[in-house]
């Protein structure tokens, strides 16, 4: 980056840090902090909005709707979210390169799914061999997104549905003996009311989402996790700038980091919390009540 | 039928290196996926079982130095809590990994005796190290929760009855911890096993393809490229592993509030966002 680092071999002592801090490869992994708080700023809305439709769907008065609901709410709860995280993008991208192959493949015989492999025309792979290296990475990164929706949209859900619950009953009845439709009553009464019982539940979701992002790295994506292992190696004297085993200290920068994250978060939550029990019918907002009076 | 028992006997203990050393090749029968995740849970219940196991004394501890009034004894409970609740337990994998290598390869020698160290590095021993540390933090939090929840009057009836120091600490205050604890600690355990499937892909290496019911799984995903047969099998396997830990927890949780009147008694209900 700097003049004097053209020949890395000249340097000592702190300029060689400079320099070696400053190296390509490292900016790289430097803007691999961002795409993992791109992640989370993506992944969190969505996840939010699934979140959402489990849980008014597992409410739902229509039996199949209310099926979906439950069982896409309960479905985190017995199995690890890993086995997700290593299921839906294979099953996303297998399921989108079949569609692709019914619609622009000459049409063949051959099953899809034969012999160990999963067989479809050049035409149909997402994306296309020839498209430029970017285009894979930005794929593969959209893949993570979904695979994170999910889980989180479903720990999500459980927070909203047990939040929708928590709103006192006689605020929703008073709403229906004024008239209100279902739709209304949710619209107006349900939805408004239930933050402050869901936002415990949502900003320890939140912390858990923080501390999901390294299984980045499991899905292939080269986020943080992957280039502290890469740049922490040894690096023998073929390379500009040798050094020992340096995994350790790189994994302890990412330590900080999260560390960091997960305090920022906190602080800015226990704020937000304390705004959202204004006027509320809790314990925290009669509380707050009695202080101000 | 019959090569599926044949199967099940040469895959059946796989993971902990009994039967056949040589994975199966070629096309792969549903029998022989679903043998050799099973073989891998075995060791997901080593890890779960023995972390909890020892996380729970180590919890209690740490809970009780973090309720302490002494700062020098609250500080580093305080400290370890946040440090391992703090940070994902995927870093905590590979810096604990990181470092137990850097250990003397030959051994350290401590007042003359020569301390093998070259074991500490394989998952049995480093990864469950780990599992061990990162539950006793959740643990610890839910714990001092539950301990600062303990109703005053149970402490002065203890009081009353002349009960002091460990007998109290045995009689009251742990029982009633522990009962208070117990929905939300049921919920950590599951986390817990849960994370067992991260070991093997953390830097941990699987000695002779010896690795858990998630391992085997991603082999078979792997080798076929089909995920919709291996996945959906450990997910089968992690169900009925998920039910037996609550059914387990249940019984320990009747035990807990045996003395309480039927209505007053606490239902083990299952939310995972809650406390992770």
């Amino acid at each position: 980056m700097f003049a004097n680092c053209v020949d890395p071999s000249q340097l000592q002592g702190l300029s060689w840090l400079l320099c070696y801090l400053t190296s390509g490869k490292h900016l790289m992994f430097y803007s691999s902090f961002l795409v993992v708080i791109a992640l989370m700023v993506i992944v969190a809305p969505i996840a939010l909005l699934f979140g959402f439709g489990g849980a008014l769907s597992a409410r739902s008065h229509f039996a199949p709707l209310r099926w979906f609901g439950k069982a896409y709410t309960s479905m985190v709860r017995g199995v690890p979210d890993i086995i997700f995280f290593l299921f839906v993008p294979v099953a996303m991208d297998q399921g989108l390169e079949y569609l692709r192959s019914k619609m622009l493949c000459p049409p063949t015989d051959a099953p899809i799914w034969s012999n160990n492999e999963f067989n479809v025309c050049a035409a149909a792979k997402l994306p296309l061999s020839s498209s430029p290296q970017i285009y894979h990475e930005i794929y593969g990164f959209m893949l993570a997104v979904v695979a994170f929706a999910i889980v989180f949209g479903a720990f999500a859900a459980n927070v909203l549905y047990g939040a929708m619950n928590a709103v006192p009953r006689a605020q929703l009845e008073t709403a229906e003996a004024y008239g209100m439709t279902h739709a209304q009553v949710r619209r107006r009464i349900l939805i408004p009311q239930m933050w402050t019982f869901a936002l415990p539940g949502l900003s320890n979701l939140w912390l858990i989402l923080i501390k999901a992002t390294p299984l980045l790295f499991l899905l292939g994506v080269e986020d943080i996790v992957y280039w502290a292992r890469e740049l922490g190696a040894t690096k023998s004297a073929i390379y500009d700038y040798p050094h020992p085993d340096w995994r350790l200290w790189y994994f302890l920068g990412l330590l900080v980091f999260y560390l960091g994250m997960t305090r920022i978060s906190e602080l800015i939550l226990s704020r937000l919390t304390t705004r959202l029990a204004q006027g509320q019918a809790t314990m925290a907002g009669e509380a707050m009540r009695k202080a101000g009076a | 039928m019959s090569s599926c028992m044949q199967t099940i006997a040469d895959y059946g203990l796989r993971s902990i290196g009994f039967g056949e050393r040589i994975l199966p090749r070629g096309t792969f029968t549903l029998c022989e996926q679903f043998t050799l995740i099973g073989s891998g849970l075995i060791w997901n219940v080593y890890f779960g079982v023995l972390a909890l196991f020892f996380g729970f004394f180590c919890a209690t501890a740490l809970a009780l130095a973090k309720a302490s009034d002494r700062a020098v004894v609250r500080k580093p409970a305080e400290w370890f809590i946040f440090l391992f609740r703090g940070s994902p337990l995927f870093i905590q994998f590979f810096i604990i990994y990181e470092m137990l290598v850097m250990l003397p390869r030959t051994g350290i020698s401590l007042g003359g005796l020569l301390v093998q160290t070259d074991w500490v590095t394989s998952a049995w021993a480093g990864a469950l190290l780990v599992l061990f540390l990162n539950t006793s933090a959740y643990a610890a939090e839910i714990f001092y929760g539950a301990l600062r929840a303990v109703p005053k009057g149970d402490i002065e009836a203890a009081d009353a009855y002349g009960l002091a120091g460990w007998s109290k600490f045995r009689r009251v205050t742990w029982p009633t911890m522990l009962r208070l604890a117990w929905p939300a600690y049921t919920n950590e355990a599951i986390f817990l096993f849960h994370a067992t499937t991260l070991v093997f892909f953390s830097g941990f290496p699987a000695f002779q393809q010896r690795g858990d019911a998630l391992y085997y799984a991603k082999f078979f995903a792997d080798k076929t490229f089909n995920p919709f047969t291996a996945y959906p099998i450990a997910a089968f396997y992690f169900v009925l592993l998920t039910l037996t830990l609550i059914m387990v927890f249940g019984i320990i949780n009747r035990r807990l509030n045996r003395h309480l009147p039927g209505a007053q008694r606490p239902k083990l209900r299952i939310r995972p966002q809650i406390i992770r």
